[in-house]
C-alpha cells in the first residue's frame, strides 16, 4: 500500500520511526503550509534533505556552517556556478580550502536542521517514493535516525508546552513598568535582541516573528523567556478600536450605547436583588 | 424578549458548574458524564458539553450563564459557546496550582475568541490550602488592571460579587 497521508494523522516522528524500523530506501516528500521538503533515505538512514525554498547547494551550506566566508561564497557563486556539488567538493578539498570532514559535517548539520524544522509542521500532505534516490550531483550522507527522532520528540514536547503557555500570537508586547530594571544590564542573545527591538504595543507577536523571519517555535521560546523574566507583558494590539470592545456590541446587536448601558444596569440591579 | 449570555470557563474541577447552580433560578441543565480517566478521577462526573443556567431580569430581559467543559478534549465547544457573549469569568481553583498554567491558556484563548470584558475568580478561597490572591496574580501572570476576585462558588453572595464585578467592567467599557 502506498505510504501517503496527512501529518495530522501521522506525525513526522512516526514517519521517521517507520522508515528507521523498516529500513526503507526512497524519498519522503512533505508538502507543508508554505514549502515542500524532500528527505531521502538509504536502508533506513538519512542520506539527503532539501527544502524547496532554500539554496541547497554545497556552497550555501558551507557558508551557513561558517566553513567558508561570505567573500569565498560570493566567488564560488560566480566562478563555480556550473559545477555540481560533487565537483565543487573535490575542487575545494584539492585546493586545501576545506577537508572532507568539513563537508560531511556541514551537510549532516544542514540535513538535520531541515528535519528538525519539520517537527513543527502539524499540517501537510506526505508521500513516500521508493524509487527516488539522492540526486546524482549531490553528496549523500549516512546518518542514524534514532538521535534525530529523540531530539525531534523533545522539541515537539517543548512546542506543545510553549503553545499552552502562549497560545495567542495575535497579542502584542509591552515593557513592564518596573523601576530599576535596565535592559542594557541584562544579557540577551542576538535573537532575543531582535525580538526586543520590535516590542511595541502596535506589533503583534506574529508580526515580530515575520519581521525577524523566525518560526513560531523560536518566537514563542523567546517571548516566553522574556515574560518569565518579568521584562514584558502581553497586551492587546494598539491601533485597533478598543474604545468599546467589539464583542460587547456583538452581544447586544442593534442597541445604541445608551440602550446597552440601560441593559447592563438592569442586569446589575437584578443580580444585586438575588 | 432580549437575551444576553455570559460564559463561565476554567480548568477541570475549578467549580464552574457549582458557580452557575448557586445563582441560577432553574436547575442547571448540565451535560455531565461519569469520569472515566484515572488521572481526572478527583470527582465523580464532569461537564462534557456545557452547563446552562438562567436569571430572569424582567419581562423583556433574560441572562443566560453558560459553563464550558473543563476537560481539554472538549475544547472544540469553547468557540461555539463564546459566540456573542457579553463577558466571561475564568474560574481558577486556588488550591490547585498545577492548573494555573491551563487557566492562563484558557484565558488567552477566550480573549482571542471574543474581545469582551472578563474577570478571574480565585475559587475555593475558603479552603485552608488556597493560594493568596497576590501570589496567584503573579503565577497567573495577570496585569494589575485585570480583576482577580476571591470566590467561593457555593456561596451566593460571593458569586453575586463576581458577576457584579464583571458587569461593572462591561459598563465601564460602554
Amino acid at each position: 500500500m502506498a505510504l501517503k497521508g496527512n501529518l495530522r494523522d501521522f506525525t513526522i516522528t512516526q514517519l521517521l520511526n517507520l522508515v528507521n524500523l523498516a529500513q526503507k530506501t526512497g524519498s519522503l516528500v512533505i508538502e507543508g503550509p508554505s514549502e515542500v521538503a524532500t528527505i531521502t533515505f538509504r536502508e533506513g538512514k538519512l542520506a539527503y534533505a532539501r527544502l524547496n525554498s532554500e539554496d541547497g547547494g554545497l556552497g550555501a551550506i558551507l557558508h551557513k556552517s561558517n566553513v567558508i566566508s561570505a567573500a569565498q561564497y560570493g566567488t564560488l557563486k560566480t566562478r563555480a556556478a556550473t559545477m555540481n556539488d560533487k565537483e565543487l567538493g573535490l575542487l575545494l578539498i584539492n585546493s586545501g580550502y576545506v577537508t572532507q570532514d568539513d563537508i560531511l559535517a556541514s551537510l549532516q548539520s544542514h540535513f538535520v536542521d531541515i528535519i528538525q524544522k519539520l517537527f513543527s509542521w502539524v499540517e501537510g500532505m506526505f508521500h513516500f517514493d521508493g524509487d527516488s534516490n539522492v540526486p546524482a550531483d549531490k553528496i549523500p550522507v549516512r546518518l542514524d535516525l534514532e538521535n534525530i527522532i529523540i531530539e525531534g520528540s523533545r522539541r515537539m514536547r517543548e512546542w506543545e508546552q510553549l503553545k499552552d503557555e502562549l497560545p495567542n500570537l495575535d497579542l502584542a508586547l509591552k515593557f513592564t513598568d518596573r523601576p530599576g530594571v535596565n535592559l542594557k544590564n541584562i544579557n540577551l542573545s542576538v535573537e532575543e535582541w531582535k525580538v526586543v527591538s520590535f516590542i511595541n504595543p502596535k506589533n503583534s507577536i506574529a508580526q515580530i516573528a515575520k519581521a525577524n523571519k523566525m518560526s513560531e517555535l523560536d518566537v514563542r521560546r523567546i517571548v516566553y523567556g522574556l515574560l518569565q523574566a518579568g521584562l514584558v507583558e502581553l497586551v492587546r494590539v494598539q491601533g485597533l478600536d478598543h474604545s468599546s470592545l467589539p464583542g460587547i456590541d456583538k452581544a447586544m446587536p442593534g442597541k445604541s450605547k445608551e440602550e446597552q448601558k440601560n441593559l447592563v444596569n438592569r442586569l446589575i440591579g437584578r443580580i444585586r436583588s438575588l | 424578549m432580549q437575551t444576553v449570555k455570559m460564559v463561565v470557563t476554567g480548568p477541570f474541577n475549578s467549580g464552574k458548574t457549582e458557580f452557575i447552580q448557586t445563582v441560577s433560578e432553574i436547575d442547571v441543565v448540565s451535560t455531565e458524564r461519569k469520569i472515566t480517566s484515572e488521572a481526572e478521577k478527583i470527582k465523580e462526573s464532569t461537564t462534557v458539553a456545557m452547563d446552562f443556567g438562567r436569571i430572569t431580569v424582567d419581562d423583556e430581559l433574560v441572562l443566560y450563564l453558560f459553563g464550558t467543559p473543563g476537560q481539554k478534549r472538549f475544547d472544540f465547544m469553547w468557540e461555539i459557546l463564546s459566540e456573542g457573549m457579553l463577558g466571561f469569568i475564568v474560574m481558577v481553583d486556588s488550591t490547585r496550582p498545577e492548573t494555573f498554567k491551563e487557566a492562563r491558556a484558557i484565558l488567552e484563548t477566550f480573549r482571542a475568541y471574543a474581545p469582551t470584558p472578563y474577570v478571574v475568580a480565585a475559587n475555593k478561597q475558603d479552603l485552608e490550602d488556597a493560594w493568596d490572591l497576590d501570589d496567584m496574580r503573579i503565577a497567573l501572570r495577570l496585569d494589575p488592571d485585570v480583576k482577580l476576585l476571591p470566590a467561593i462558588s457555593v456561596d451566593r453572595e460571593s458569586v453575586k460579587t463576581v458577576l457584579l464585578e464583571l458587569l461593572t467592567s462591561i459598563l465601564e467599557e460602554l
